[in-house]
């Protein structure tokens, strides 16, 4: 039995897992990092166009600050979010930008004097100042009031993650690679480390710790047509779910990103609408300001997604082998901009499509539709990222529900969270190993790893199975999900989709594999996989079915409002009976009458469509009353937050951010 | 307007293609290093992602390969593609006439089985050894507005920040070859990364210290195959050059 023992052990070497890693290791604590490939592999390094943080440099940031960010936010999650975690999130940002450029992270910097930009597809002269000069730059983003989002060309999540990364090597972290969670040891409501598998040996191991936390990124590969990298199944999270204590929270919440490639499914950035492209259709004309005045192609996700998806079905799409398309155009940008700003963007597009977006008019357009790219849910934490129901087991990143993001998320928002939440949760996460040790017993230890023994000898010494093989079911499950669990959503394809995959769970319990090796073997791995791919896809399938109302990217045909009344709640997911084909929903309530931003409409997407709750209206009142008042009293923009909504931060994270002309105000 | 655009340049038509993989798992005994063909159907814009996993997935269930991105970011899937060092994910079946390729692991690295090598190893052995991490003594305060970057500066240190490890340069050099201790052309540009980097104080004596050797950046032949082969375009022999003047110097 090869037990390995360390205070704090994290699961995921993505940008959240390694900035935990950081954070916990500073404090002092022997910090191991589990991860399935080389972690500056990790599906972070895909991020392309930038990062939120209101640090106001640029002449088109001036005025924006921790609220302006918040109220983005908080719209963008089409107020589905935990608001006291956006503001923990908004209010540490702007440092973790600075960290990171301490760090080695080039980011892209200002330059003084005039500077030619494309906004709402015009070519317009904006002047920075001298004092600007050389502080971190932004670009403009979808759903946002300023422009914000740091950048380091379109490869932001590859210059973070390694400068991240090298941080972790520097501080001497340990990282074993190719290793894989199987299960996590739990008992009394107590998590006590991880079984793991070797994915080179085979064997299987256990890893003892104070505190775990699940950084293992999204679970975007239940679906076909995805963003996501390969690595991105979900199975980090179906250990958690396969607790039977822990819930994941929110999983109908999938985002689906306006403009990967087709056929490919690769992601252009949304900095190439936010740099000034825009969304063409058959007969190039630009379609978005007709649907969304004030935003044009620059509302949030998930209404430009659904806006496209929209015009497709009026016939405006492009018909192609692989269906039906828009044209995104970025060759209005010109060439010399997007060789600099947009070089992977135009790489892409050049490998894969055979298409130089530089090139001028139609010749230059590429082919987009909606796909799969975001997981707003996860695992269920509070806002210090500790499960409520598993005691230390956290989870940070894309992996969790903090709930940063409710049922939209921002871009620049994503790998912003990776690190701001890396900070926090590795705070909170490295006091709780500090005051909690662990009494564990090797029976218990060793009946986890024997669990995971003899179902690995189980799997490999099943009868040869007719009909589906298990590559079969995972590409079945994944066109399931495209097709009845996507972008537009109804009862009867969920109920089929839910039906079908249900099925699908059982069969893969059956099936058997060719060969036989314990080692390195990809049909074995997928063998053990795909049953945990399947418990999300249903948590997510099933979700979807019960929640009766369309709140940001969870859009119903048959409940096309968003019902404030009814369903202002999250979904908490949790799967106790093991032979069970169904996972158990409960509900947690978002309260209004604590909310520093009471539920309103967006600003964007179709108006008219909200079922009020008269909650909100009486805490609206409320805000404006206290807010009245204590401007009255001279009390500044931080008292009047603090009273509304008290938050709690550690470190000194909860320190004012320096701004540009404005100082600490 | 277009109402037809092509997807790829190469639509093609679905001709036969035959793939030759090596096939070894070394940590089995009872295998053997052979190379063993498989043959498929080539699809529109057929990439060797595409390729592996239909092999995988309906030839040979136990073919070892690694993708991570499977758009050319991550640098995972490194291999040798009729002798030249490529990206897989980046890599067309359409670009070979004959139909004809033929796959082998990566050198320079341990393998694990069939395709899939272990870089990552390698990789961290290199960042300890060029101690890649900004060397500055001033500690930064958070919550202050950053010190300001030269906005030229910042762009050139991006530019070299643009390397993803994918080890083929590596697997392309004739001295990382001949010595393992070698730190191959991504660990010379990484120096040249952090030179480069205004908030980088260390001193070209500094960077003697790390590679001033023939297992660093004396130890290039100048062969420039690590160049050729780049998937980021990276200006390696210039920087490699440029070090070299630099460090013989200090």
């Amino acid at each position: 039995m090869k037990i390995n023992y360390c205070d704090a052990l994290i699961v995921g070497g993505g940008l959240a897992g390694l900035r935990v890693a950081v954070q916990t290791q500073e404090k002092g604590l022997s910090t191991v990092v589990l991860s399935l490939v080389p972690v500056k592999r990790s599906h972070s390094a895909a991020a392309q166009g930038g990062m939120q943080a209101s640090l106001a440099n640029t002449v088109m940031g001036k005025g924006d600050n921790e609220d302006v960010h918040f109220a983005d936010t908080v719209k963008g999650s089409d107020w589905g979010c935990d608001q006291e975690v956006a503001r923990m999130f908004v209010t540490t940002a702007p440092k973790a930008i600075r960290e990171l450029a301490n760090w080695g992270v080039p980011w892209s910097r200002v330059r003084q004097g005039p500077r030619e930009v494309v906004i709402n597809a015009q070519r317009t002269t904006i002047v920075e100042p001298s004092e600007a000069h050389g502080l971190i730059n932004a670009r403009d983003f979808g759903g946002t009031k300023k422009w914000r989002t740091c950048y380091t060309a379109d490869a932001t999540g590859h210059t973070m993650l390694y400068g991240v990364a090298n941080e972790a090597i520097r501080r001497e972290v340990e990282i074993h690679e190719r290793k894989e969670l199987l299960r996590l040891i739990v008992e009394n409501r107590r998590c006590y480390g991880a079984v793991v598998r070797d994915l080179i040996t085979g064997e299987i191991e256990a890893y003892l710790a104070k505190a775990t936390c699940i950084a293992t990124g999204g679970w975007g590969r239940v679906y076909r047509t995805t963003t996501n990298a390969v690595i991105c199944e979900g199975t980090g999270q179906a250990a958690v779910l396969e607790t039977g204590i822990a819930a994941l929270g929110n999983p109908e919440a999938v985002q689906f990103h306006p403009t990967p490639i087709v056929p490919s499914g690769i992601l252009l950035t949304e900095g190439c609408r936010g740099d000034g492209g825009v969304l063409r259709d058959v007969d190039g004309y630009r379609f978005m300001p007709d649907y969304e005045p004030e935003k044009k192609d620059l509302a949030s996700r998930d209404v430009v997604s659904r806006r496209m998806m929209e015009h497709i079905r009026k016939g405006k799409g492009v018909p192609s082998p692989f269906g039906d398309h828009l044209w995104l155009d970025i060759s209005i940008l010109g060439r010399e901009h997007i060789e600099k700003n947009l070089r992977d963007v135009q790489e892409i597009a050049m490998t894969f499509n055979g298409i130089d977006p530089a090139d001028e008019g139609p010749k230059g357009w590429l082919p987009v539709r909606p796909a799969q790219h975001y997981s707003m849910g996860g695992i269920r934490t509070k806002p210090t990222g500790e499960s409520p129901d598993l005691s230390g087991l956290f989870s940070c990143g894309e992996a969790a529900c903090w709930d940063l993001h409710g049922f939209n998320r921002l871009g620049g928002n994503s790998v912003a969270e990776t690190v701001v939440s890396g900070m926090i949760v590795g705070s909170y996460m490295a006091e709780f190993c500090r005051e909690n040790d662990i009494d564990v017993s090797t029976r218990l230890v060793e009946e986890s790893i024997e669990k995971e023994v003899r179902y690995i000898r189980e799997i490999l010494e099943r009868p040869e199975s007719e009909g589906m093989s298990i590559f079969d079911i995972k590409r079945r499950m994944q066109h399931i999900m495209d097709e009845k669990v996507g972008i537009f959503r109804d009862g009867t394809h969920l109920q089929e989709a839910v039906d079908e995959l249900q099925e699908l769970l059982k069969r893969s319990r059956k099936v058997g594999v060719r060969y036989k090796c314990l080692k390195a073997n990809p049909e074995l791995e997928e063998t053990y996989r795909v049953p945990k791919m399947l418990k999300i896809a249903l948590s997510i399938a099933y979700s979807a079915l019960m929640r009766t109302e369309s709140r940001g990217a969870h859009y119903r045909e048959d409940y096309t409002m968003r019902d404030d009344l009814n369903w202002l709640k999250r979904t908490l997911v949790r799967w106790s009976d093991p032979e069970a084909t169904l996972p158990e929903l409960s509900y947690e309530a978002l309260e209004i009458m604590k909310m520093e931003m009471p539920p309103a409409f967006r600003g964007y997407g179709r108006k008219g469509q909200i079922i009020e709750n008269p909650l909100s209206a009486k805490r609206q009142e409320e805000v404006e009353a206290i807010r009245r008042r204590l401007e009255a009293e001279g009390k500044d923009r931080f008292a009047i937050q603090e009273a509304l909504m008290p938050f709690d931060l550690p470190e000194n994270y909860r320190a004012k951010n320096e701004r540009l002309g404005v100082g600490y105000a | 307007m277009p109402k037809h655009k092509i997807m790829t340049p190469d639509q093609s038509s679905g001709r036969e293609l035959t793939f030759e993989i090596l096939k070894y798992n070394p940590r089995d005994p009872n295998s053997r290093p052979h190379l063993e063909t498989y043959k498929i159907r080539e699809t529109p814009g057929m990439t060797l992602f595409v390729a592996l996993n239909m092999i995988r997935e309906d030839l040979d269930p136990d073919l070892a390969f690694d993708f991570v991105c499977r758009a050319g970011i991550c640098g995972s899937c490194g291999m040798m593609v009729n002798g030249k060092p490529l990206l897989a994910c980046r890599t067309r079946t359409a670009d070979y006439p004959d139909g004809r390729i033929r796959l082998m692991p990566m050198p320079a690295f341990e393998l694990i089985k069939d395709l899939s090598v272990i870089t990552g190893q390698w990789m961290d052995r290199m960042s300890k050894r060029v101690e890649s991490w900004v060397h500055a003594k001033e500690k930064q305060d958070i919550t202050r507005i950053e010190k300001p970057v030269d906005p030229d500066a910042a762009d050139a240190t991006f530019e070299l920040d643009r390397c993803i490890e994918c080890g083929i340069c590596v697997a392309s050099c004739a001295t990382a070859l001949m010595r393992p201790d070698f730190v191959g052309a991504v660990g010379l540009n990484r120096i040249a990364r952090f030179e480069a980097d205004p908030q980088d104080e260390r001193t070209d004596a500094d960077f003697y210290e790390l590679v001033g050797d023939d297992a660093g950046i004396f130890g290039c032949m100048s062969l420039l195959a690590c160049e050729d082969h780049c998937p980021k375009n990276l200006p390696l022999q210039e920087k490699i050059a440029y070090m070299r003047r630099k460090l013989s110097k200090a």
